[in-house]
């Protein structure tokens, strides 16, 4: 096993070995996850694409250092991640990932710029400093006239732009987004997704997009397709 | 830099607990109405407890400050035993020998005794004082009109009288009594003063309804004899009450000739023992009421816990959500201790303004004068604050546990 740190330079961002999970529900356990290896180096834009029930959200879970597995390693940069404690995660999700979660998750009763300073606050950043940092996210979207709204003030395209200048508000190096256009309409949702591949070109940050859509997949640069817990195919897009 | 960023924070922190708690104006009112009664409760009952406290006090020291009693011993003669008060043992020379003690600041010689006091055909029977011209002084009792007997009246047994104001009632009605002359036991007096109206003492006899004559006087040509009833000592400070006993206690039983192991042939009381151990069983009573309004402070705070419960399952998603952006187990924990200490901190101040009330009320349509001072308003203030770290402990707890994958998934 390779210590993160040695290889830091060359090593790929994100490197799942040989990663497996099992629930267990009273007598009964279910693998849902079983023997996954995937390499996505930084830059990328990977669309995981499977059927309820494949086993991509928990994949996705695991990625985005909010679940861990039972077996196998997983990379971030170089550094295993799988043995960590759930504060050293909190950390790392704070740090190094952006999440856009198909139901916008903002939190309601918080300003649209107090969501997106949101992460700062967490990782210990000062106001005036984050203030501004939120602006910028927010002019990224287009949204810097709605700083002061609420979620419940703006439309469902508007608030899922939101959860995404929060996710880039940190600069994190890597946007993990669950079915993001899932409860918007085509328009909304191919506005959204103009914007992952915005953040991809313009500011170089790597997208993990999981959807079982297919047209929405599409927008990734390389498709891997998930099915009853394993990858079985990985294939580069080709407009 | 870093000291100034956890300052911004915490007022982050206060601010996001105060939007929540609005949101929810009657829910947040309902959780704090526990300790809304309980600090008010406690509050009250204190002031009252204090009130009580100083109504005893006023009334011990309107007998005289730093006073000390002394009283003539009893008697056992052929194995009757007396009460105190009995032996004709203390003399005015007594009263001259304690004058010169160091712990002493002045003294009186008493002797009282039931009298008639006749005027013009009218009469009343009262408390006849015989009395050292120090007398104003000892027991805090100025004249209102006119003067006190001096001390060279004393010396020369002048027949001069200062009256009480219900005695004085009594017998003159509305007259200005100063300048008129009494007859008391055949003996005629000149009233050279009126004294302050003092009221009830401590065991409810009108102090007012009395006439303080000459101690000299009264044991020459009223009593007949040489012996008071009492010396009545003022101390010089309250700390030197119980010096004043031991000095008056040896020089007494020197002048008495009691040999060792002899018991004394006089009683010396202590009145600022006396209002201590008034003043303490006042204390205990406030204690037991304060600690019966404190549980109620206590069902306030498990209302505190249940809402902060409900509010932890309520807030799942949100949980969730902040810990997908970073938050750590600590931060959840401290949004919600934040947010239950808001809530028991208004409550508290709530509370306050609620025991104010209270006792203002009870001034005002009761005899008793109810004292608010700040220390229970600080110590329920604590209190209050303690009890919401204290119950909102274990649905922070219980928050900051959550799996981020699970609560994120909760609707």
């Amino acid at each position: 096993m390779t210590n993160g740190y040695d290889i830091r330079g060359n090593a790929p961002l994100i490197m799942l070995e040989n990663i497996g999970m099992i629930y267990k529900i009273g007598d009964i356990s279910y693998e849902v996850l079983k023997g996954i290896n995937l390499t996505i180096e930084n830059g990328e834009f990977v669309s995981i694409m499977g059927a309820s029930g494949s086993g991509k959200s928990t994949l996705m879970n695991i990625l985005g250092c909010l679940d861990k597995p039972t077996s196998g390693s997983y990379f971030l940069e170089g550094r295993d991640v799988s043995g960590l404690t759930s504060d050293e995660l909190a950390e790392i999700r704070n740090k190094k990932i952006g999440f856009v979660f198909q139901g916008f998750n903002l939190i309601q009763r918080l300003s649209v710029i107090e969501n997106v300073m949101l992460p700062l606050y967490y990782s210990g950043l000062h106001s005036k400093d984050s203030e501004e940092m939120a602006m910028e996210a927010l002019k990224l979207v287009d949204l810097s006239e709605k700083g002061n709204k609420f979620p419940n003030q703006i439309s469902g395209g508007e608030q899922q732009r939101v959860a995404i200048a929060r996710a880039i508000v940190n600069n994190a190096p890597i946007i993990m987004a669950d079915e993001p256009t899932g409860n918007l309409d085509s328009v909304r949702g191919a506005d959204v997704m103009n914007f992952f591949e915005k953040i991809n070109a313009e500011r170089g940050a790597t997208i993990i997009l999981v959807s079982h859509d297919r047209h929405i997949a599409g927008y990734g640069r390389r498709l891997v397709t998930v099915k009853d817990g394993m990858i079985i195919s990985s294939e580069t897009i080709t407009v | 830099m870093k000291q100034k960023h956890v300052k911004f924070a915490f007022f982050l922190d206060l601010e996001s607990a105060y939007k929540t708690l609005l949101r929810n104006k009657i829910r947040s009112f309902l959780t704090i109405l526990g300790i809304i009664i309980g600090v008010g409760s406690v509050i009250a009952t204190i002031s009252i407890g204090q009130g009580a406290s100083r109504a005893i006090q006023n009334s011990i020291n309107s007998m005289g400050s730093n006073m000390l009693i002394i009283l003539p011993g009893s008697s056992s003669l052929g194995g009757i035993r007396s009460g105190f008060g009995i032996l004709p043992d203390l003399t005015l020379n007594d009263v001259y020998a304690i004058r010169k003690l160091p712990a002493v600041k002045t003294d009186s010689g008493n002797l009282g005794m039931g009298q008639q006091v006749v005027w013009h055909g009218n009469n009343w029977s009262t408390l006849v004082i015989g009395a050292s011209s120090t007398f104003t002084e000892i027991r805090n009792w100025p004249v209102a009109k006119g003067t006190f007997f001096t001390h060279q009246q004393v010396a020369s047994a002048a027949n001069v009288a200062v009256i009480g104001n219900t005695a004085a009632a009594e017998l003159f009605g509305l007259i200005n009594p100063i300048g008129h002359i009494v007859i008391i036991h055949n003996v005629p007096f000149t009233i050279i003063g009126l004294l302050s109206v003092k009221g009830f003492n401590a065991f409810g006899q009108d102090q007012d309804d009395t006439v303080v004559i000459p101690i000299t006087t009264m044991l020459e040509k009223i009593a007949g004899t040489t012996w008071v009833h009492a010396i009545a000592v003022s101390a010089k400070t309250s700390k030197d009450t119980s010096l004043a006993q031991s000095e008056i206690t040896a020089l007494l039983r020197q002048r008495h000739h009691i040999p060792p192991r002899k018991p004394d042939d006089f009683f010396v009381r202590n009145l600022t023992e006396l209002a201590a151990t008034a003043n303490s069983s006042a204390n205990t009573f406030t204690i037991l009421l304060a600690s019966i309004a404190a549980v109620s402070l206590l069902v306030g705070g498990i209302g505190i816990m249940n809402i902060m419960l409900v509010s932890v399952t309520e807030r799942t998603k949100e949980i969730g959500i902040r810990m997908a952006i970073g938050a750590k187990k600590s931060d959840i924990l401290k949004q919600f201790l934040i947010e239950s200490s808001v809530l028991s901190l208004f409550g508290g101040i709530l509370g306050i303004g609620l025991g104010f009330g209270i006792s203002s009320a009870i001034s005002a349509f009761s005899p008793l004068k109810t004292i608010v001072t700040t220390e229970p308003i600080i110590i329920s203030l604590v209190f209050s604050l303690c009890v919401g770290i204290f119950f909102g402990f274990y649905p922070a707890f219980k928050a900051s546990r959550m799996n981020p994958v699970e609560a994120l998934r909760y609707e």
